[in-house]
């Protein structure tokens, strides 16, 4: 049993090496997590000097606030998925190294998920008193967040392996992602809408959501392997 | 033939689609225009290069 | 080898059996012999669709009035057809990028790139009309209908493929990323137009009039079909002279790059460029 339980740990143990390279890179100083997080923060505060510090106005508009913000903030560390990885040749090696390359992507969408995605997540009910969401409408935030920004890394990463040849290509990359990720953002600020609507069915939008994370994890790493193999040179 | 109490939005709809259509066949003749000079003065240039080494 | 630099196509070891098998299917896998085919084509082609267009046009002007919208129904004839080949284009592109990445056809990424421009253009004019009907009839130049949205995001895709296709500078890289991105896109489009019809039902209740709504009286209904076929005509014609232009331009890029390698390797000049 237990030599059982070692080997299928050697296994993988590739896979937790890649992550905790990726998680160690992402969160060391100038590693783009602590800047992605108070780009959100600084987002969601100048809000209201654009608005005005309407309480009322701004606890109706603040889901969609907060999920803008977060959309913007996980496209600002897009171009960081791929592109160092390319620059310093350590892709190259990932494409060689045998390994399936559909689980590589995989793993290194949960390893900036878990760097860009949860941090938001995390510093959401702080942002939260901003804006006067009640505690209701904080937990539908925090669970369509929860949801829909794993998608967003996803389709993120297809956007990444596609742009992965350019120089300095984070704001196409931007531009082209962002049409792709409208279904989430619509499902995203429905869910947390329909939590307070009477009118709105309660689970609809939040299913949808489920739906659409599902289908782009299924899509994206399949989608992202095989651009990364056909454009290699 | 009447255009109705909405004349100038009927007409501007039809200018606007002229416009873009007239607008993207130039572009298409005059680009077909420059690559046709362009690759003529390039093949000269390369015929001659040919025929000069082989000579 | 010179055939196959020639109009830019670097074909590795694993893509040669494809291409010969394509060769021997398509008569106009060969870009010389596509381009003598457009010689031949082009011109009555251009004609056709432009008396098309005209009789479209010219029937849609005679056929009596909408009762509900009076005149303005008249934008319906370049509005409609122009929406039709904003989704017509971007499925033939992504039939071309299949043919690219599938099959590895030649033609295929050609046909994909000068697409582009031409798809976008008819986009934009979608747009326009429709937000020049939208003004008399929703009293507004710009609803968040769903149809709309849904086109104005399509149009925003287009830029966004032409711009990949202008950022990288290797064709047959740019083609292949595009083409890729194509494919992504095709499989969201059906997913953006439902949750923007679904996000549109959300925020407005059905009383929006709609552009173009199920009930078309016949009278209506053929001068708008012989408009869309004209228009379809059009979009074959353009695509073909746009075709022909990014045939011209591999061929200057090819000719270039043998021309810096020449002087160098001292090789005789049937030699491939570096690659």
């Amino acid at each position: 049993m237990q030599s059982r339980s070692n080997t299928s740990d050697r296994k993988l143990h590739w896979a937790r090496a890649l992550l905790m390279r990726d998680i160690r890179l992402a969160i060391r100083v100038g590693g783009g997590t602590l800047i992605g997080v108070l780009f959100f923060t600084t987002v969601i505060t100048i809000v209201p000097f654009g608005l005005g510090p309407d309480m009322k106005l701004l606890s109706v508009i603040a889901p969609g606030i907060l999920w803008i913000g977060a959309l913007l903030a996980c496209l600002l560390g897009l171009d960081r998925l791929l592109q160092s990885d390319h620059d310093d040749g350590s892709l190259e090696l990932m494409l060689m190294s045998g390994r399936p390359l559909e689980l590589i992507i995989l793993i290194k969408c949960l390893a900036h998920w878990l760097t860009t995605g949860l941090p938001l997540i995390l510093a959401t009910p702080i942002l939260a008193l901003f804006l006067n969401l009640d505690a209701a409408q904080l937990g539908a935030v925090l669970l369509s967040l929860l949801v829909g920004t794993p998608a967003l890394t996803l389709i993120g990463m297809t956007g990444a392996a596609i742009t992965v040849h350019l120089r300095r290509g984070g704001l196409l990359l931007a531009v082209l992602v962002l049409p792709l990720t409208i279904p989430i953002l619509i499902f995203g600020v429905a869910t947390v809408g329909a939590a307070s609507d009477p009118l709105v069915p309660a689970l609809t939008p939040f299913l949808a959501l489920c739906g659409l994370s599902l289908l782009s994890l299924a899509i994206a790493p399949v989608a992202a392997a095989f651009s990364l193999r056909v454009l290699q040179h | 033939m009447t255009l109705g109490p909405h004349a100038e939005f009927i007409l501007a709809a039809y200018g606007a689609c002229a416009l873009v259509i007239v607008a993207l066949t130039a572009w298409i003749l005059f680009e077909k225009r420059s690559l046709e000079k362009t690759l003529g003065r390039l093949s000269a240039r390369f015929e001659a290069s040919k025929t000069d080494k082989n000579s | 080898m010179d055939n196959d630099t020639e109009y830019g196509t670097r074909i590795d070891d694993q893509e040669t059996f494809g291409l010969e098998f394509i060769m021997q299917l398509l008569a106009f896998a060969n870009p010389t012999r596509f381009l003598k085919f457009v010689q031949v084509v082009l011109r009555p082609l251009a004609i056709l669709a432009i008396a098309t267009i005209a009789a479209g046009l010219y029937l849609g002007f005679v056929a009596p009035e909408d009762y509900q919208q009076g005149s303005t129904v008249r934008i319906m004839y370049i509005h409609v057809p122009a929406a039709w080949l904003s989704m017509f284009c971007y499925s033939l592109m992504a039939i071309s990028a299949l043919g690219t990445l599938v099959w590895k056809h030649p033609l295929a990424d050609v046909s994909a790139k000068a697409a582009a421009p031409i798809g976008a253009a008819f986009t934009l004019i979608a747009l326009l009309t429709g937000s020049l009907w939208g003004k008399p009839m929703w009293g507004t130049y710009w609803e968040w209908d769903a149809r709309m949205t849904s086109v104005l995001i399509l149009f925003i895709m287009y830029i966004g493929l032409i711009a990949l296709w202008k950022a990288i500078e290797d064709p047959i890289l740019a083609g292949k990323a595009c083409a890729i991105l194509t494919l992504v896109g095709a499989i969201n489009l059906p997913v953006i137009k439902f949750s923007v019809e679904w996000w549109n039902s959300l925020h407005q209740p059905a009383s929006v009039l709609r552009l173009d709504g199920p009930t078309i009286h016949p009278s209506l209904l053929t001068p708008l079909l012989i408009s869309a076929i004209g228009f379809t005509l059009l979009f074959f014609t353009l695509h073909m002279m746009a075709m022909r232009n990014e045939i011209l331009s591999r061929r200057i890029r090819t000719l270039r790059l043998k021309a810096a390698a020449a002087p160098i390797t001292r090789q005789p000049a049937t030699q491939e460029p570096t690659s």
